[in-house]
């Protein structure tokens, strides 16, 4: 567990160091979900109708953005070959990276989705349950995300790829986030949705790191 | 087969990249307090011979043994009794060399005293640098940097992959220093070079020999 607390060190120093990142990546967000008034119109109830599954699309797209910079720095200056090299097992390396993957990009988002539920004129009712499960989600989109960004780290044009792998597996996340938030708009019973999404992070969790660490050890070959 | 002299073992070593045989019939034997040099032109398969003893790459054929053992019946323990410093130099460019051996440690289990790493930059001379971001460093003091690791946390394998480059004559004396002490404590290394080194190795693996 030192491993991961060293590894999760590590890595919120380095985005500590350069903000930048971290910060481009919200900025895609809002940026992303701000055009959409301009696209349909600002007619407060087709806003309203769409808020939900605008404010998820683009926390994924905005998670998938800063995938591809999760492992290839490390691989192109050598740290991944330390990483592979230490006595602690790679899978608990990988999770000290996603977590602080999420912290720095995942929490920013959510901090930021309340001002663009306003903007996109949700019901007030609905901005607890959407910030509750874009928390539950949005680890789930760290998580899976590694698995794509490992598996395309030996690959030269690794944006596309990891967008191509990543996306189709985004869907129970995204599915079940505009569920739970369309069920507290309607005065309908959220919880199971918030379960559900609740049991993708819990299979990710131990999957994510096996997988991701598998296909680093690939691309070291 | 087994030789109380010699910990690090290899036979029948074989190692292929993508669709070229690389090195055949391998044989490496290290014991205790030696150092093994390791030499052949470019491509001959110097730094993959290093990635096979690290257990970074799987060889095509034949097995790596620590003490008689195959590494692979235990390569958590294979990692933690190694230094790998290969052709990069694994340092952060937003992070100090300090912060880098600090983290470097902590994945060996070790926490550092930061008296520990002052003494151990200063092995390399760079005690004055360790709090400068490592984008600052120029190529010679990033490669001491990334030396400094083996000597604040102790290992008794060093494999090193052409540890000279970008070294100047006082660097490369203190790096022929640092390996005389870990010899003389009983520690092995496995050295890739191009010469300009004095290694005090007990033998030479000529890879461009036996190759084709």
């Amino acid at each position: 567990m030192n491993a991961v607390a060293a590894m999760l060190r590590r890595d919120l120093r380095l985005a500590w160091r350069s903000p930048g990142d971290s910060a481009n990546v919200v900025l895609f967000f809002v940026l992303g979900v701000v055009l959409f008034p301009f696209g349909v119109g600002p007619g407060a109830e087709i806003l309203a109708r769409i808020s939900v599954g605008v404010i998820w699309v683009m926390a994924l797209l905005a998670a998938l953005l800063s995938l591809d910079r999760l492992f290839r720095e490390d691989a192109e200056d050598g740290s991944l070959d330390l990483l592979a090299l230490s006595p602690a097992p790679l899978e608990f390396l990988v999770l000290g990276k996603v977590l602080a993957h999420w912290l720095v990009t995942g929490i920013p988002l959510i901090v930021a989705s309340p001002l663009l539920a306003l903007f996109m004129q949700l019901p007030a009712a609905a901005y607890p349950v959407l910030l509750l499960a874009l928390l539950l989600g949005t680890p789930t989109l760290s998580l899976i995300g590694a698995i794509g960004a490992g598996l395309t780290l030996g690959t030269r044009r690794g944006g596309v790829l990891v967008a191509l792998l990543v996306l189709p597996l985004y869907i129970p996340v995204l599915i079940f986030g505009v569920s739970a938030v369309e069920a507290a708009t309607a005065g309908l019973a959220v919880r199971p949705h918030l379960l559900l999404l609740g049991g993708l992070l819990a299979l990710f969790v131990p999957l994510s790191p096996i997988a991701t660490a598998a296909a680093l050890r690939q691309a070291l070959h | 087969m087994h030789d109380d002299t010699a910990r690090l073992t290899a036979s029948g070593l074989v190692c292929d990249r993508g669709e070229r045989r690389v090195f055949a019939g391998v044989e490496v034997r290290v014991g205790r307090g030696e150092v093994l040099a390791v030499v052949g032109p470019n491509g001959a398969g110097k730094s993959s011979l290093l990635r096979l003893l690290a257990g970074l790459l799987p060889p095509a054929a034949g097995t790596v043994a620590w003490e008689g053992q195959p590494v692979t019946d235990d390569p958590d323990a294979h990692r933690a009794r190694l230094h790998y410093v290969g052709h990069l130099d694994a340092l952060k460019p937003a992070l100090t060399p300090a912060e880098t051996l600090r983290f470097q440690a902590e994945l060996h289990g070790q926490s550092l005293s930061p008296a520990a790493i002052t003494d151990a930059l200063e092995t390399f001379g760079l005690a004055a640098l360790a709090h400068l971001p490592a984008r600052f460093l120029s190529q010679g003091q990033r490669r001491r940097a990334a030396l400094a690791r083996l000597v604040a946390t102790s290992a008794p394998l060093w494999l090193l992959d052409e540890p000279t480059l970008g070294l100047d004559a006082d660097s490369v004396a203190r790096l022929e220093h640092a390996l005389e002490r870990h010899r003389g404590a009983g520690g092995l290394a496995v050295v890739a070079t191009h010469g300009g080194l004095d290694l005090g190795a007990h033998a030479t693996l000529d890879l461009g020999a036996g190759a084709s």
